[in-house]
């Protein structure tokens, strides 16, 4: 009686066992950094998150698991506010930061300031993604308010993407009419009457556009309209620069809270550090990010970028608290394009 | 005789079991409630009666409240259907058919959503054969209110379904054979058995509704005064960090439900009474 069967299961059980337990015991020495980012950075930090491992490995350092959490930019600050262990953050705009700074207390007033370039590695700006051979003729801002042209956008309101979009045209709009407000409010007006459907995220608006078929014209984020080229078919669409956008800033912060408690600040400050390297300033060139370094990148990936007049949240609208609280307040003046007014 | 507060049964521990439930209920149902409430208060009378008499918000409360009442009646009457058709008809693939109908409650409500729209979207299956004509589906409320319908299905057919099942084909013959036709027979006889549980069915359907977000969210269009639903407003004001403002709103469709809820309670009830069907 050799052919034991039972005896047989039980060992491989136990060897099973064995292999999870050591599995979870390699995590739980393995540090990890949790980085809380907006939606259409999947990509760019994947590649990143590599890198900064290859990096720790070549510097005899051991490598840490770097986990990403990826949603809208407002919803992901809220999530950082209401106790996410989030050891650093990467979002869409400096004004969510603010919110964390402002309500939790967990990253100080001060934040922009310590890093290089506003806390800001690599930056996107906003253009339009239109069908092949443009049969709209869309060159321009003033093209978007064209009774007639379908408008794609998100939603200000719900979007941290959105409100770069909403300033581009306000920008825009500032220019052409010569800083004429009543006039601008009517022409940022126009474009978003223009819009059969205002989606809740970046993503969203980029899916309805390229996969469903709405409208004449995205506008997007610089990164994400390549992306779309890309992914939904080369030839769909054509990407059109306008004369003038905004400098799109995509800041970076660690929670100091967070770190201190976990022990992991010297980490996610070099994490935060690595984003400036020649490695990963070429790696956000690949994705279509404009990167804060461009002597790092190659030559060919910033070929790509169209030269256009960039304005400057900080320079032309006062800041974000100034901007947020003008345009997409309660009842400000993106809420006034839709009352009914009369 | 003594008022006594319960009828004897046969099996004892009433006590241990109602303040069991009265805990359960307190903990999971009306703590959160408190809270949420508690919360509303923040934006006092002045703010509230401001935030009910905002066009938008009233815009996005008549979309979310009339859309639900109206998909949660489209499916009393086709659910209905489906679930006489699954209870008193044998056919090849009932099985399928019949597991088929708890597929919306399965799915991710988000799944749902992108489903529909990319069915419904202008270059969709469904979409594109009515685009033609000028009428578009898809983010307008008529995808809110295909999105409804496609969520509610299930409360219907799932209450009226096992009632059905119990009732008698014998009445139904006992009726022909007494000289009704067969309208009198679906109307005097058939359904009011069926009426309670079709109002339970209409109300779990038109609850789910009111609150959903992720199946609309991705066919609504969200378009304020048009195609926004109350939920979404709720998002939009946590986004802006307004907690109090969001739970207030939250608040007046939690009393609107519950104000809609009873009065088909009362008509179940009266139903009843009326019809001495239990």
């Amino acid at each position: 009686m050799t052919h034991r069967p039972g005896r047989r299961i039980f060992r491989r059980a136990a060897l099973a066992a064995a292999a999870i337990l050591s599995t979870i015991g390699m995590s739980q020495a393995q540090t990890v950094l949790l980085n809380v980012s907006y939606d259409p950075t999947r990509e760019l930090y994947r590649d990143i998150n590599k890198a900064f491992n290859d990096k720790l490995v070549a510097d005899r350092k051991k490598p840490i698991a770097v986990r990403n959490s990826h949603g809208g930019s407002g919803a992901q600050a809220r999530a950082v506010i209401d106790g996410l262990d989030a050891d650093v953050v990467t979002l869409a705009l400096s004004a969510d930061i603010d919110a964390i700074a402002q309500r939790s207390q967990r990253i100080p007033a001060n934040w922009q300031s310590r890093l290089p370039n506003k806390s800001t590695p690599f930056s996107s700006t906003i253009v339009f993604l239109v069908r092949a051979g443009n049969p709209k003729a869309i060159r321009d801002w003033d093209d978007l308010a064209r009774p007639g042209v379908q408008v794609v956008t998100p939603n200000p309101k719900t979007s941290g993407g959105a409100r770069w979009n909403y300033l581009a045209a306000w920008g825009f709009g500032l220019k052409k009419f010569g800083g004429d407000e009543a006039k601008v409010r009517e022409f940022v007006g126009a474009i978003y009457k223009n819009a059969p459907t205002l989606d809740t995220g970046a993503r969203g608006s980029t899916v309805s556009f390229a996969q469903r078929g709405v409208g004449d014209v995205l506008i997007a984020w610089e990164n994400e309209a390549y992306l779309a080229d890309l992914e939904f078919g080369k030839g769909k669409f054509d990407i059109v620069t306008p004369s003038i956008s905004i400098r799109a800033e995509t800041p970076v912060s660690i929670v100091d809270a967070n770190v201190d408690r976990k022990g992991t600040r010297e980490l996610a400050e070099a994490y935060l550090r690595f984003l400036w390297s020649d490695q990963a300033q070429a790696i956000a060139a690949r994705h279509y990010y404009r990167p804060a370094r461009p002597e790092a990148a190659a030559k060919g990936d910033l070929a790509r970028f169209a030269t256009l007049e960039l304005l400057s949240i900080d320079d032309d609208f006062g800041g974000w608290a100034k901007a947020q609280a003008t345009h997409f307040g309660d009842k400000a003046i993106f809420d006034q394009i839709y009352s009914p007014s009369r | 005789m003594a008022f006594s507060f319960r009828r004897k049964s046969a099996i004892p521990g009433f006590g241990l079991a109602l303040g069991y439930t009265i805990a359960y209920l307190g903990l999971i149902v009306l703590l959160p409630l408190a809270a949420l409430v508690l919360r509303a208060a923040e934006v006092g009378p002045g703010g509230l009666y401001a935030l009910v008499t905002d066009p938008r918000v009233l815009g996005a409360l008549r979309t979310s409240f009339g859309l639900a009442l109206l998909a949660a009646a489209t499916n009393a009457v086709f659910g209905m259907i489906v679930a006489w058709v699954l209870v008193r008809y044998r056919f090849p693939g009932r099985g399928l058919v019949d597991a088929a109908v708890d597929l919306p409650f399965a799915l991710p409500t988000a799944v749902a959503g992108i489903a529909l729209a990319a069915l419904y979207a202008p270059n969709g299956w469904i979409g594109s054969l009515f685009e033609p004509y000028g009428i578009r589906i898809a983010f307008t409320p008529l995808g809110i209110y295909i999105a409804l319908v496609f969520i509610g299905l299930p409360f219907i057919v799932r209450t009226v379904q096992p009632v059905i099942a119990e009732c008698d084909r014998e009445i139904e013959e006992a009726s022909a054979t007494l000289g009704a036709n067969r309208w009198q027979t679906v109307f005097r006889v058939i359904l009011p058995p069926l009426t309670p549980a079709l109002l339970t069915g209409f109300a779990l359907a038109f609850a789910r509704g009111v609150g959903e977000y992720g199946s609309i969210i991705f066919i609504a269009g969200n378009i304020p005064y048009i195609s926004e639903i109350a939920p979404l407003l709720i998002v939009i004001k946590l986004e802006e960090y307004d907690y109090a403002g969001a739970t207030a709103i939250a608040t007046v469709m939690l009393v609107v439900a519950f104000a809609i809820l009873l009065a088909i309670n009362l008509v179940q009830a009266w139903s009843r009474r009326r019809l001495g069907h239990a």
